[in-house]
């Protein structure tokens, strides 16, 4: 395969408490992958991580950045934000436990299935977060060869 | 069987298309462009939904579909309604005014389309039962939003329930029915689809599950209005059975379909952006718990064809009214016994996707490809206006590395062009002796 080390990136910023634009960063991703010519099962796992790391950061961030990175042999979504960090890890990815503040309860969001759900999607997951410094969570995802 | 497998009822009509922008905005899969004046469909692309036809002021969308003579190359000629047929007369309460009309118009034998959703109804509420079928259950009856999941969901085709749709299931049964009961050979019978509807005329010419359609042609609802009309004015009533139940009537709405399954967790979706919108909920997953789908490309479902004549909305409770009086029953589970082996009710060919949306084969270029359309995308206005004959300046940006546009096209990107290009000729003009600053200087 020729050009092995190619990649293409894509940032996203997300606000915090946003509702009306959540999600469109992640169907953007979705997008990007179908006209890549993804494997759509691998597209479906990848929409499903970005759009549960993108409502993370709308819900418990101070807003931050989902970015897309596509290499031919792998797909990385990342988010990073400025705070307010996970105090337990191990905790928040446990299924059920949350906290979403009330309002987005409200809006069926904070079943504490995120993390989760996106480390059931992902064939990685590289999670690092400091109280006050902020969270960065890396999915990696591999591209098998057909 | 490449020709076969492009054939498309919707086509245009380049007399009469102006060159505007209304349906390349509206089109669902991006697949119809303004080149050189006149709108080009991409074949590959279109699902027959008819979203363009409805929204051509000029009437230079059409769908192709059978002349109403076309059934005279049958000895025998059956009529199968679609039961959104029935909503299109006023002061019709009893459907057998309808199929008796039908009859006097030159067919034979008329057999309800209602009649064999009932039967589709029998044969999906089985399906539910079995809990390894992927959930939501997709319903398979709108044939526009098959071929959409084929094009844009691919990741969904394995929830596309695998029971055919009630026209192919009625063809069957009526061709059978009438050469058990009249002794005649299957190919003398000629048996036609009456449609509201363009992707149903392309699934009969070519099928999307099954090898072959069992319907030998459609005849538009706008082809025999008028004359339908004139028959049902002169009848009185005549003795023919309708045999549809309410539920199987009910079909023509969106949500009759559902509410036949007598199941609490669907979705019925019509209008086909909603549809998409949908759609892409459940590809995300974010639908959970819900059993069963049904997407329906018209406004309001089948009422709102692009082929009937009615008001969609009034048809809608015309049909209400009609199904409320229908006198068939639900088909009893013997009944589907019987029938099941008799006719091929499955869709037993794989549905297969098509990733049109696709920028190359080669993922290494459909990087390099997405990254010039990023750049490209960049430099132009971001007004979405049309002119340049692409639905957006992104979907321009994709046609220019696609190789089927250039940058020109753009209004705006021309006019910066013609602007350099007459500073340019000022530039060069001055440098001419003799020229503007050589006067001042003599002044």
């Amino acid at each position: 395969m020729t050009g092995g080390y190619y990649s293409i990136e894509q940032v996203f910023h997300v606000k915090a408490g946003d509702f009306a634009s959540a999600g469109e960063a992640s169907s953007q991703i979705k997008k990007i992958l179908k006209q890549l010519g993804i494997d759509s099962t691998l597209v479906r796992r990848v929409s499903i991580a970005a759009y549960e790391a993108e409502m993370n950061l709308v819900i418990h961030s101070v807003g931050g950045e989902l970015k897309l990175k596509v290499t031919p042999q792998s797909i990385v979504v990342t988010a990073e934000d400025k705070g307010p960090g996970i105090p337990d890890i191990d905790l928040a990815m446990q299924e059920g436990y949350s906290t979403a503040p009330e309002i987005a309860r409200e809006l069926g969001f904070g079943a504490g299935m995120g993390l989760p759900n996106i480390k059931r999607c992902a064939d990685r997951l590289n999670i690092q977060s400091k109280v006050g410094e902020g969270t960065l969570l890396e999915i990696y995802f591999d591209i098998k060869a057909r | 069987m490449k020709l076969k497998e492009y054939y498309h009822s919707v086509t245009l009509r380049r007399d009469k298309c102006r060159g505007c922008t209304n349906c390349i905005k509206r089109c669902p899969t991006e697949a119809i462009r303004v080149r050189d004046g006149k709108a080009r469909i991409i074949a590959e692309r279109c699902i027959d939904c008819g979203e363009c036809i409805r929204v051509c002021p000029y009437h230079a969308k059409v769908a192709v579909t059978d002349p109403l003579s076309s059934i005279e190359r049958f000895r025998y000629r059956i009529a199968l309604p679609a039961p959104t047929l029935y909503g299109q007369f006023k002061n019709v309460s009893d459907i057998n005014v309808i199929l008796a009309g039908l009859k006097n118009l030159g067919f034979d034998y008329v057999y309800e389309v209602a009649r064999g959703a009932d039967y589709v109804t029998a044969f999906v509420k089985q399906a539910l039962k079995d809990p390894n079928r992927k959930r939501p259950i997709i319903s398979s009856s709108c044939p526009a939003i098959v071929r959409l999941i084929q094009v844009r969901f691919p990741e969904l085709i394995d929830n596309i329930v695998d029971v055919d749709s009630p026209m192919e299931i009625t063809a069957q049964l009526a061709r059978n029915e009438f050469c058990e009961k009249y002794g005649v050979k299957p190919e003398e019978v000629g048996v036609f689809f009456i449609t509201p509807c363009a992707a149903k005329m392309t699934s009969i010419r070519n099928p999307v599950g099954r090898k072959e359609s069992s319907v030998d042609g459609a005849i538009s609802i706008q082809e025999i209005y008028g004359q339908l009309y004139n028959q049902i004015s002169k009848l009185k009533r005549e003795d023919v059975a309708q045999m549809a139940s309410p539920f199987g009537v009910g079909w023509a709405n969106s949500g009759g379909e559902s509410l036949a399954l007598g199941i609490d967790s669907y979705l019925a979706v019509d209008g086909i952006q909603n549809v998409i919108r949908v759609l892409e909920e459940i590809e995300d997953d974010k639908l959970t718990d819900l059993e069963y789908f049904e997407g329906l490309a018209c406004p309001g479902g089948c009422v709102g064809g692009p082929l009937t004549v009615e008001n969609g909305f009034v048809a809608k409770n015309r049909i209400r009214k009609l199904s409320e009086k229908a006198k068939g029953r639900p088909v009893s589970e013997d009944e589907l016994h019987e029938v099941g082996q008799k006719i091929s009710w499955r869709l037993d060919e794989k549905i297969l996707p098509k990733p049109v949306m696709k920028l190359d084969d080669d993922i290494v270029e459909a990087m390099k490809k997405m990254e010039t359309i990023k750049e490209i995308y960049e430099s132009l206005p971001g007004l979405d206006c049309g002119s340049c004959g692409s639905p957006s300046c992104r979907t321009l940006a994709e046609d220019i590395v696609r190789g089927y546009a250039s940058e020109m096209d753009c209004v705006f990107k021309l006019r910066e062009k013609v602007k350099q290009l007459a500073l340019e000729m000022i530039e060069l003009s001055e440098k001419i002796p003799g020229g503007r600053k050589e006067k001042e200087r003599q002044e």
